[in-house]
């Protein structure tokens, strides 16, 4: 069932610029929904519309059954957290948790019963009567997350949450936010540049780029199966290789090297794919680099080099690797694991 | 230079322009406390006398003025009404006539506001007559409301807010909107709370502003019960030189002194606030 929709939404800023494009999406209750993307691709501005903060200028947004286009932000039941927290400086942490619950005119010892709840899931209890500039950036998210989860809302809003943490922390609170997501079952929306926490959170993700949703999927089938060259190009570190050329007779034939396809293509100029923990080296393995770096990061290497056409490929090997730089080394593809890009539509093709 | 004698003379400096503001000061206080004929004969004086009580008592309860009705008291309570007065509605407005000009989109919203800043080129000195005019044909002569009302739009503090409030993130709004709060709420919960400092210089300045009026009572009132401190400070003068007595020096300065006290009081009332602000922002 949808539980949150949108319904060709479009936004165009008053002076001209078209955030959001006809973007449809739904979302069923107590799923987290990842919106990613590139900076300014949209992605806030579609999750502003949700919250209400910014009018929607064509479309329709449905939550619960409701349509909420002309709905008051209070009115909506979303809260939402944002990415400088948006603290009340001049409230401590209590008051801050508090301050929804007041105005919808909740009693006395309800808000007080609610926020010790929240405070001690989020193990806040012993800042509450601290102001948040007597807070460190981590304790201040927690905040921002409490003022969000006490209200109990029927849909959480995250924009860029954890981008002013340290790494370290980051991986520890997307964690959290995940297992309170589950915990509390309240249907999310995430907004991430940050493809890493865009795999790891999501139950599924909305992969958008200048205001178009290019694919909505789980993560593995994002990754696994990328509907467009954008998707492609964007998910995954490092990048997926790209190598152009073109199809004939149900082959793949570049100045480099020719692979036949296993599925139904017509003849027509493509984009090759394919991620580099998906070739191996072999002896008679076709594509041939010259290796120009080597990452090694321990778990794995990355190894980079030019193949003669001059395509700068990417190949990922497992451990401590014994291939040095300036080495010419021959690679093969494993499994047929490759992706097919229409060269105009930037479409899937296999 | 080593930073001890930097550190000396920056002290030093300083030194000297407390001497600069005190000095007069402490010779005021200290004249104020002497016998007239003792000023007049022997100049200024850097001692503390033995007349205090008698002079200071003498300022504030002798009954002045042409009918002799008015004392001292009585106009302190004035310019303290007036200017009290003149300070909380001009801080009350602008604060206002601020959050609209920033948070509410209407249109002409940026000429409006510069429209009230040039009013800065047109103070009340140089539109008394008009002002005079406006005020007499509301039979508002010899009232308070006639003394504050004129005085209580003030383009520089409407400036000020307006500054204060942009500098507010628009993510606070935003967030204070999803937890429900309307126009109102967000004024009173948040921008007041936030510009208390503001506010507390913004008060400090314009009750000093009110408080130093001297041509716009002068005008105003013909009714001796409404006259004020700066007013009377030109009428005790004046009263000193008829009637062949001795200038009452001694008791000028008396009421020099007492003159600058309610402001004293209002900045040391006020500042607390004030330093709080400079020390931990909260923004
Ligand atoms: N108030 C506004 N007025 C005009 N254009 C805007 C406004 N806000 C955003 N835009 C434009 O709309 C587009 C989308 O902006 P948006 O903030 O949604 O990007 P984003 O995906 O959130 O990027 P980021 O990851 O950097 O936060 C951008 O081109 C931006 O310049
Ligand atoms: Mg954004």
């Amino acid at each position: 069932m949808s539980y949150l929709e949108l319904d060709n939404v479009t936004k165009i800023y008053p002076n001209g610029t078209k955030a959001v494009n006809e973007t449809s999406l739904s979302i069923s209750e107590g799923e987290l929904m990842v919106f990613v993307g590139p900076s300014g691709c949209g992605k806030s501005t579609l999750l502003r519309m949700i919250a209400g903060l910014e009018d929607i200028t064509g479309g329709e947004i449905k939550l619960d059954n409701r349509v909420i286009n002309k709905v008051d932000p209070s009115e909506r039941d979303v809260a939402m957290v944002f990415q400088n927290y948006a603290l009340y400086p001049h409230m401590n942490v209590y008051k801050n948790l508090a301050y929804g619950l007041k105005n919808k005119g909740e009693s006395k010892e309800e808000i007080e019963k609610k926020v010790n709840e929240v405070a001690e899931l989020l193990e806040i209890k012993e800042f509450l009567l601290r102001k948040p500039g007597q807070l460190s950036g981590g304790q201040r998210q927690r905040v921002a997350m409490g003022r969000a989860i006490v209200r109990n809302p029927k849909a959480f809003l995250f924009d860029e949450p954890l981008s002013n943490l340290d790494a370290k922390l980051r991986g520890q609170v997307r964690i959290e936010i995940k297992k309170l997501q589950k915990q509390m079952g309240v249907t999310s929306v995430f907004v991430t540049h940050d493809q890493v926490e865009a795999m790891t959170l999501g139950d599924r993700l909305a992969v958008i780029n200048e205001g178009v949703i290019e694919q909505v999927g789980s993560p593995i089938e994002v990754y696994e199966k990328p509907a467009t060259y954008f998707v492609a190009e964007f998910i995954g570190t490092p990048q997926m290789n790209f190598i152009n050329g073109k199809i004939h007779a149900n082959k793949f034939i570049s100045d480099e090297f020719e692979c036949s396809i296993n599925k139904d293509v017509k003849d027509q100029e493509v984009i090759f794919g394919i991620r580099p923990e998906n070739l191996k080296v072999s002896a008679n393995g076709s594509i041939k680099i010259k290796v120009d770096l080597i990452e090694k990061l321990g778990a794995d290497s990355i190894i980079y080099g030019y193949d003669k056409s001059n395509n700068y490929l990417c190949y990922r090997e497992n451990g401590n690797t014994k291939i040095k730089v300036n080495e010419e080394i021959s690679l093969e593809i494993e499994d047929e694991n490759y992706h097919l890009f229409d060269q105009e539509t930037k479409k899937r093709l296999n | 230079m080593s930073s001890r004698t930097l550190q000396f003379t920056a002290h030093f400096i300083l030194w000297l322009g407390v001497l600069v503001m005190v000095v007069p000061i402490w010779i005021a206080f200290a004249s104020s406390t002497h016998e007239n004929v003792d000023i007049i004969t022997e100049g200024m004086k850097w001692g503390l006398g033995d007349k205090f009580f008698d002079n200071y008592n003498e300022v504030l309860n002798r009954k002045g003025g042409f009918s002799q009705e008015i004392t001292a008291t009585s106009m302190f309570i004035n310019s303290f009404i007036m200017a009290f007065g003149i300070a909380t509605v001009k801080v009350i407005i602008s604060a206002m006539s601020a959050y609209a000009i920033v948070y509410f989109r209407f249109r002409l919203a940026t000429p409006i506001f510069w429209l009230i800043f040039i009013t800065l080129l047109v103070p009340l000195e140089v539109r008394i007559l008009p002002s005079y005019q406006i005020v007499s044909d509301l039979n508002l002569t010899n009232s308070y409301t006639g003394l504050v009302l004129p005085l209580v739009a003030s383009a520089t503090a409407t400036f000020f807010f307006r500054q204060f409030y942009k500098s507010v993130p628009d993510e606070l709004l935003e967030a204070a909107k999803l937890d429900g709060a309307n126009s109102w709420k967000f004024f009173i919960d948040f921008l007041l709370p936030l510009s208390k400092t503001m506010i507390a210089a913004m008060f400090i300045f314009m009750f000093v502003y009110g408080y130093s009026q001297y041509l716009w009572p002068l005008i105003m009132t013909t009714d001796e019960k409404y006259w004020t401190v700066v007013m009377g400070m030109k009428i005790i003068f004046q009263e000193s030189y008829e009637g062949g007595n001795l200038p009452r020096v001694a008791e000028r300065f008396s009421y020099i002194i007492l003159s600058m006290i309610p402001p004293v009081l209002v900045v040391i009332f006020l500042q607390r606030w004030f330093i709080k602000g400079l020390i931990q922002t909260e923004k």
